[in-house]
């Protein structure tokens, strides 16, 4: 095994050499943690590395797999977005605020693929608080993608994407409240699948915009989202929102026939203002759909343009509730020297939080104080329930709805960081799916220039299974996921 | 609808942050790009739409009301800034 074959390898490729015993998971470890070492310097990728603690894991994954056992994840390597919380283990979530924050407990979904077998290689860097689509708002500095280290990730979860794509780690998790597994996932060329809301526990991820988070992972390939999902989901007692739904073995239940399989393609997202190139590469992968049976039938979404306008209200308005934790008191960030409580309020916030994380609270605020609630947050759930209803009358007609992932590749640094409301427009084709609380997916569709575009498939409510099965499908129909970065310059 | 600096300022102490005065300016300006794209809401006609909160429409669970999850409180406090004797410290409030 040479360490370069692995890098590039997905959880079920590594998964059978380690069950055949052909390679261990402390080889794995130690090939991974070296890549980090080779990498991470001129990525920025990963925040917080824990190599004695994932070659202990490592170990113990060795002895379980001698035993003739395994569990999902046993021996696999992970990174997880510094979003979740890890016990014992720094967790910053991107931001000043919480740069120095230990929490006390492991968030569900990292208890629940620790005890599947996945080895915990450390933690990456995300936008602050997970707000951002280029990763540019992280206190700890940007993340570059690999596949052009002048251009971004992808955010919020970029840390995640640009560690996958780059070899650190062949499975991570991410958090997807707008967008941000799937748009990071089409930048960087990978598959990344946000589930339907309620279908992981939200305990011990730091909360953003609680009707909207949903922790999904990002890997290579469908299949690969497939085993890792079946690991992360389940209702948690301490998750009033989690789905009391039982949870599928969603790899055993992979099925590429989708013969009659109906993929609505929503007038709205294929309309004028899509980028060309980007048209080109998603319709190509519908085309491959299409050709193994499935058939496309063109729907109407008519409301999906005022999802931009909704969630900036009801994301923001949530955030600036979950935010009013941070005050210096009990845990996170605190001024020098306050002169009394007030001062030590504004002063620990104001310098514990950057640029985008103020606006938002600002914002949010704004649209839930006196006078404003109801133009404001009660007309955007108002305009959230016409949205979702959209989706439940087109899925009347169809089984998945097919669109773009982001209206265009990896886009250089600085480039929309001025105006925020361009850098809002990254999540067009992702937002309404969280409104809505459906599963979606973005998977690879091939390369414009040199740069990853993805396909985004969205479901219906709880049915992940369906969008992984045709992800799944179109996988094994082409090799549009199997493109990787050559890191020239870079890689040892 | 637009912003003066001085709602902004209304609006930041509500939030607890301090906007230092010469950012007020570039702060006021890029609020009001946000509101203006959320403003687009007042185009369309929600008139007895029931707000949604929860994308399935769920109701809130209830747990059996029974002693559970105790929490470590020493490990919780001790991500605190600030302690002394089990308490938070923050500055004199009453004189």
């Amino acid at each position: 095994m040479s360490d370069e074959s692995v890098f590039g390898m997905s959880v079920s490729a590594l998964q059978t050499m380690l069950r055949e015993r052909s390679v261990s998971s402390v080889e794995l470890t130690q090939v991974f943690l070296k890549r980090i070492a080779a990498v991470n310097e001129s990525l920025n990728a990963v925040v917080t590395v824990c190599a004695d603690q994932a070659l202990e894991q490592a170990q113990e994954a060795d002895a379980t797999i001698s035993r003739g056992e395994h569990q999902s994840l046993t021996g696999i390597p992970i990174l997880h977005k510094d979003i979740f919380c890890t016990q014992g283990v720094r967790t910053t979530c991107g931001s000043k605020m919480l740069e120095d924050f230990v929490p006390a407990y492991d968030a569900t979904v990292v208890t629940k693929m620790k005890a599947e077998g996945a080895i915990m290689l450390g933690k990456c860097n995300m936008d602050e608080f997970a707000m951002g689509s280029s990763n540019e708002t992280s206190y700890f500095g940007t993340v570059k993608n690999p596949w052009n280290l002048d251009c971004v990730p992808g955010g919020s979860s970029g840390g995640s994407a640009a560690a996958v794509s780059a070899g650190m780690a062949p499975l991570v998790t991410g958090t997807d409240t707008g967008g941000s597994i799937r748009q990071p996932a089409s930048l960087c060329g990978l598959t990344g699948l946000k589930p339907t809301y309620g279908r992981v526990s939200r305990l011990g991820i730091i909360a953003f915009a609680s009707s909207l988070d949903q922790a999904g992972p990002m890997a290579h390939t469908a299949e690969d989202c497939a085993i890792a999902l079946s690991a992360m989901s389940g209702i948690d007692p301490g998750d009033s929102t989690s789905a009391d739904i039982p949870v599928p073995d969603f790899h055993s239940a992979l099925d590429t026939q989708i013969d009659g399989l109906r993929i609505g393609l929503p007038r709205e997202f294929f309309n004028e203002s899509l980028d060309d190139a980007v048209r080109e590469r998603v319709m190509a992968a519908l085309a491959e759909l299409e050709k193994a049976g499935a058939v496309l039938v063109d729907i109407d979404l008519p409301h999906s343009h005022y999802a931009i306008a909704t969630y900036y209200v009801i994301a923001p308005a949530e955030a600036s509730a979950n935010l009013a934790r941070y005050d210096g008191v009990r845990f996170g960030y605190r001024c020098e020297a306050p002169t009394d409580l007030e001062d030590l309020y504004l002063r620990s916030r104001s310098e514990g939080f950057g640029e985008e994380v103020q606006r938002r609270i600002l914002v949010g605020t704004y649209a839930l104080s006196a006078g404003f609630y109801d133009a404001y947050f009660n007309k955007a759930q108002q305009v959230r329930r016409v949205i979702t209803e959209d989706f439940h009358r087109a899925f009347e007609q169809v089984d998945v709805i097919a669109g773009p992932s982001a209206p265009g590749v990896a886009f250089p640094f600085g480039a929309k960081q001025v105006d925020p409301v361009a850098m809002y427009m990254e999540d067009i084709y992702t937002l309404a799916v969280n409104l809505a609380g459906l599963p979606g997916l973005s998977a690879p569709a091939g390369l414009i220039d040199g740069m990853p575009v993805g396909i985004q498939l969205i479901g219906k409510p709880f049915d992940e299974q369906t969008i992984l099965n045709a992800a799944h499908r179109l996988q094994t129909e082409t090799d549009f996921h199997m493109a990787r970065p050559t890191l020239q310059g870079l890689a040892s | 609808m637009s912003v003066t600096p001085s709602d902004i300022e209304k609006v930041a102490l509500l939030a607890r942050l301090a906007i230092a005065e010469t950012d007020l300016p570039d702060v006021t300006e890029r609020f009001s790009r946000v509101l203006s794209l959320v403003n687009e809401l007042n185009t369309i006609d929600t008139h007895g739409v029931i707000p949604m909160s929860n994308p399935h429409d769920m109701e809130q669970r209830l747990r059996e009301d029974s002693v559970a999850h105790p929490s470590d409180r020493e490990a919780l406090m001790a991500t605190a800034p600030a302690q002394q004797d089990g308490y938070f410290l923050v500055p004199k409030v009453i004189d």
